[in-house]
């Protein structure tokens, strides 16, 4: 099940470093001389000495498969320089199969993980202790929930009476206290949603068009809450999970190929949340994936970029289905070819379709073929060559880039969210295309599109991340 | 006015103020909600994708091959690197420094013709804009594509600068082109041109510059002889001569210096006849020594060759036009004047009244100048003479420059020897002249000298310098050698405590840098 002869690539070692100071750090590491005792087994587990600042050497040893790893060194970075420089040493080739076997320390590790991996599928069938006592808690919950979802209607029904131009005076005081309101409530989901709303006042051009809409789309989860017994299934679902009730998920089990398109954080002042998105090879699917880590501390789930997971996936109700919680995992390797793509005119309606199931939707995955960023006046954009450019069966080294004037005429343009406009990994994108048409994954919806990763057209083996 | 519109005037004054259309009191801030939510979910889940801007122009083509895939993984790991922070104080721990690989990388990377993967452009245009060392070898990898994307983003703009200017130069054979360009170019486009016809043809280059000579502005004049350099040979004597009566000071003095480096030119011939007239072989008290009688006076016809008349603060006039005379005249005036003494022989004559240092930094400048090796070695001396004493220079930096002259196998022996004579700790210079990798003679002597500055008791980081140097410099083929040197001694009783550790440390820092270096290389070759 393991792919235990396929190496990673540099990239896809760097992908795990929590943070910038940790790549630069585990770079330095990636060679052989501070290393000793390197070895790598059949099991796909890689294990080294590793000469630091303290007497003793620090023990590595990195399962690949997970990834998981452990390590002697104090460091609170996960994972530390020291895996990560073991792992480019042997994405370097520069670990020799070790044929007696994982050292005990490593071995007592890599046994106990095997030990757990087991128990924790064993155990995963068990229920909740006590199914009434459950019951009447979530029940509370809900009611604490209703009432909250009632205050917030007066809040915004008072607003809309006064009128949105006051709004912008009154500060963002008043979003506060009902932020906190909310969270007393025990809906998450309508703190974040208040929050928000009190950033919008003031921030851009045109904010009162926001404003409404956003006041408008909370409205809309308020009062779906309020008759969500009689919404359908789906439906239901994504309200109770927007309100921030989390259930969990209940999908029917999956197993695929998932080609990991993109990782990033974001982190408030509490938490550090990491996306990961995949794309089935088989399914089609696309999936995310969510890792939490406190403040400060980078998750723990890592997946390198541009690699192929075989693994088993049990997605969420509700969301348009997107969310889903990695269940069991068996090899990981490198991949090849990205997604099918859509036009853009296609990846929109995408996002409308996904819109009956998630009306609060922001954006929708797609991966994008046949795109060319451009400069308006408004900043970039991706335009979209796929339908007027003459599919011609001529390879690519021997393909004429110029564009004839008039010859390829852009089929309209989607333009790049406000946050990819300033982001360094816009010119990477720029980069790559050259100018020519490009495939590009990332989120489309009312904001724009923000680009999370590219396929050079000369080079579709490698995922360039873009974020 | 559309129902949105009237949906959002009616949210800014407010449903007391303006209820929408259909409803009053109390509910009319839900209906409003209500209306609002249809539309904006409805107007989201029509998005269309809107009218297209000007596509951008196309990247040119860059023909060169594309990098092995573990080549390319090793540049993202050294662009990766760059940015790391040096590590303070002395010690560095055993692993590489990978920003130090970088430049090497380049050079290495151009030398075999590849093309830059377009995923890297973004981190390397960053590179080349924090260290200006990396720029000429970063933008030459980064190719038409890298120019291509640095218009874009005016974080990139010193690319355009200089060499390349901001567009494409025509093809030096296209007449046409050329000439347009040269008339109506920018200033750097000009000076980018005019080096690019050159090196494919000298005397173009030069009827090119000939052609609007008159018109140029003096400090423009001055750029443009510059460029002369490149390609220097007896048909540029007469335009050359032609510069001597130009307006500007400093155009006078670019041209008797180019001039001056062309031994068969008149200038140089009036130069030989003037410095001879000062420097002569004083035969009359037994033993034979050289004579000076400096010029009194720099009259119009030196002036008029270039010789700047006044000497900077602090040097007497007269020792200021003799260096400039010596400096210009050809060396091969010297054995004629000497009785056919060869330069080692001359070098080693005695000099009378202290004129012994001015003479041979004078003799040193002309051979760098003129880049003549057999005056080089012979004003170098012997790389094992004690320092100060004995015939020829001892200036570290004259004899770099001397050094540079040698061809490189000859170099590398003359420093080597010199490190056997004297140690590391004034080879720094010496070093920075020799190619990379060093020669076997200088690996071996560096590495032997480190190992002696070891057992003396010192701490490395006394010897960072080439230790930093070792590092890039010598060939992989000696890690082998230094293996034996990583190991951890035993402490001896008169070293300096812990010093055993660090060398070390520092062995092994340099090992690992070096295979490193021969990985980087070996991907670099495979296909």
């Amino acid at each position: 099940m393991t792919d235990q002869g396929v190496r990673w690539t540099a990239e896809q070692v760097l992908a795990l470093a929590p943070d910038d100071a940790s790549r630069k750090a585990g770079s330095k590491l990636g060679v052989a001389g501070p290393w000793s005792g390197a070895g790598r087994d059949g099991s796909a587990a890689v294990w080294g000495l590793c000469e630091g600042s303290g007497r003793t050497p620090y023990r590595t040893v990195v399962d690949t498969t997970g990834p998981a790893y452990a390590c002697s060194c104090p460091s609170r970075k996960f994972p530390c320089k020291h895996a990560l420089g073991l792992l480019l040493l042997w994405a370097g080739g520069g670990v020799p199969d070790g044929a007696a076997g994982a050292p005990d320390w490593a071995e007592e590790w890599l046994a106990g993980r095997r030990e757990r991996a087991g128990g924790a599928r064993a155990g995963a069938a068990a229920g909740p202790a006590d199914p009434e006592a459950a019951r009447r808690r979530a029940e509370r919950r809900a009611a604490r929930i209703t009432a909250g979802a009632e205050e917030l209607e007066r809040r915004l029904a008072d607003l809309l009476r006064g009128g949105l131009a006051s709004a912008e005076s009154a500060g963002s005081g008043l979003w506060e206290e009902t932020a906190a309101r909310m969270v007393d409530a025990q809906a998450p989901g309508l703190a974040g949603r208040v929050r928000e709303l009190g950033a919008i006042p003031g921030s851009v051009a045109g904010w009162p068009v926001r404003l409404l809409e956003e006041c408008a789309l909370t409205h809309l989860l308020d009062r779906a809450w309020l008759s969500a017994d009689r919404l359908p299934g789906p439906l239901a679902a994504t309200v109770r999970s927007r309100v921030g009730l989390s259930a969990p998920p209940e999908g029917p089990e999956l197993r695929d190929r998932w080609l990991v398109l993109a990782q990033y954080d974001s982190a408030d002042s509490r938490l550090t949340t990491r996306r990961i998105w995949l794309h089935g090879r088989t399914s089609g699917r696309t999936a995310l994936l969510l890792s939490f880590g406190a403040a400060g501390r980078a998750p723990e789930l890592a997946l390198p970029v541009g690699s192929e997971l075989d693994a088993v996936l049990r997605p969420y109700e509700g969301g348009g289905g997107l969310r889903a919680e990695l269940v069991e995992r068996f090899g990981l390797s490198s991949s090849a070819a990205p997604p099918p793509g859509l036009s853009l005119t296609d990846a929109l309606a995408a996002y409308g379709r996904a819109l009956r199931e998630d009306p609060w939707l922001d954006a929708w995955p797609v991966t994008l073929a046949g795109v060319v960023p451009a400069r308006s006046d408004d900043g970039w954009q991706l335009t979209d060559t796929s339908a007027a450019e003459p599919r011609s069966p001529v390879p690519p080294h021997t393909r004429d880039r110029t564009p004839a004037p008039g010859g390829v005429r852009p089929n309209g343009a989607v333009p790049l969210s406000r946050g990819a406009q300033g982001h360094s990994g816009l010119w990477r994108l720029v980069a790559l295309s050259g100018g020519g048409p490009i495939t590009v994954f990332g989120e489309i919806g009312h904001r724009g599109f923000t680009p999370l990763a590219a396929w050079e057209p000369e080079a579709p083996g490698e995922t360039v991340p873009l974020v | 006015m559309d129902a949105w519109e009237e949906l959002v005037t009616s949210a800014l004054l407010g449903t007391d103020r303006k209820p929408p259309a259909g409803s009053a009191g109390d509910t009319a801030a839900v209906a409003l909600l209500d209306a609002a939510a249809v539309h904006t979910v409805r107007r989201r889940a029509g998005l269309r994708p809107g009218p297209a801007a000007a596509p951008l122009e196309a990247a040119p083509e860059d023909g060169r091959r594309p990098l092995p895939d573990a080549a390319r993984r090793r540049l993202a790991q050294l662009l990766a690197g760059r940015a790391a922070p040096a590590p303070s104080g002395g010690r560095r721990g055993a692993a590489p420094d990978l920003a130090e690989l970088l430049p090497q990388w380049l050079a290495a990377a151009n030398e075999h013709g590849y093309r830059a993967p377009a995923a890297a452009l973004p981190a390397l245009l960053d590179a080349a804009r924090a260290r200006t060392d990396l720029r000429p070898q970063a933008l030459a990898f980064a190719g038409p594509r890298g120019l291509w994307l640095a218009r874009l983003n005016p974080e990139w703009k010193f690319a355009l600068r200089g060499a390349g200017g901001g567009g494409a130069l025509p093809d030096p054979h296209d007449g046409d082109a050329v000439l347009a360009l040269w008339e109506e170019g920018l200033f750097a486009e000009r000076v980018a041109l005019l080096s690019a016809v050159r090196a494919q043809d000298p005397a173009r280059g030069r009827e090119l510059l000939a052609s609007t000579w008159g018109e140029e502005r003096a400090e423009d004049r001055l750029m443009f002889l510059d460029s002369l350099r490149a390609g220097l040979g007896p048909a540029d004597e007469e335009f050359l001569e032609a510069a001597l009566s130009d307006r500007s000071r400093n155009v006078r003095a670019t041209a008797a210096e180019l001039l001056s480096a062309l031994p068969a030119s008149a200038l140089a011939a009036r130069m030989a006849e003037r410095a001879a007239s000062c420097v002569s072989l004083d035969r009359t008290e037994g033993a034979e020594r050289i004579v000076v009688e400096a010029p009194h006076e720099c009259d119009a016809g030196m002036r008029n060759d270039g010789v700047v008349p006044t000497p900077p603060t602090g040097r007497g006039e007269r020792s200021w036009w003799l260096g400039q005379l010596v400096e210009a005249a050809p060396l091969d005036c010297w054995p004629r004047r000497f009785g056919g003494r060869g330069p080692e022989e001359i070098v080693a004559l005695p000099v009378t009244d202290d004129w012994r240092g001015e003479l041979h930094a004078a003799w040193c400048r002309a051979a760098v100048r003129q880049r003549n090796a057999d005056w080089s070695r012979a004003l170098l001396g012997s790389p094992a003479a004690p320092q100060a004493t004995g015939p020829g220079t001892s200036s570290l930096a004259e004899r770099a420059q001397l050094l540079s002259t040698l061809p490189a196998e000859e170099r590398a022996a003359w420093v080597a020897s010199f490190i056997a004579a004297h140690g590391l700790s004034e080879a720094f210079q010496l070093l920075g002249v020799c190619a990379v990798p060093w020669a076997e003679p200088l690996g071996r002597a560096v590495v032997d000298a480190l190992d002696i500055a070891r057992d003396a008791g010192s701490y490395p980081w006394s010897f960072s310098g080439v230790m930093g140097l070792a590092e890039r410099c010598l060939s992989p083929s000696a890690a082998p050698q230094l293996a034996a040197l990583t190991a951890l001694p035993a402490e001896a009783e008169d070293a300096s405590p812990g010093a055993g550790g660090y060398w070390s440390e520092a062995f092994r820092r340099l090992v690992s840098t070096l295979e490193l270096r021969a990985s980087m290389h070996a991907e670099l070759v495979s296909p």
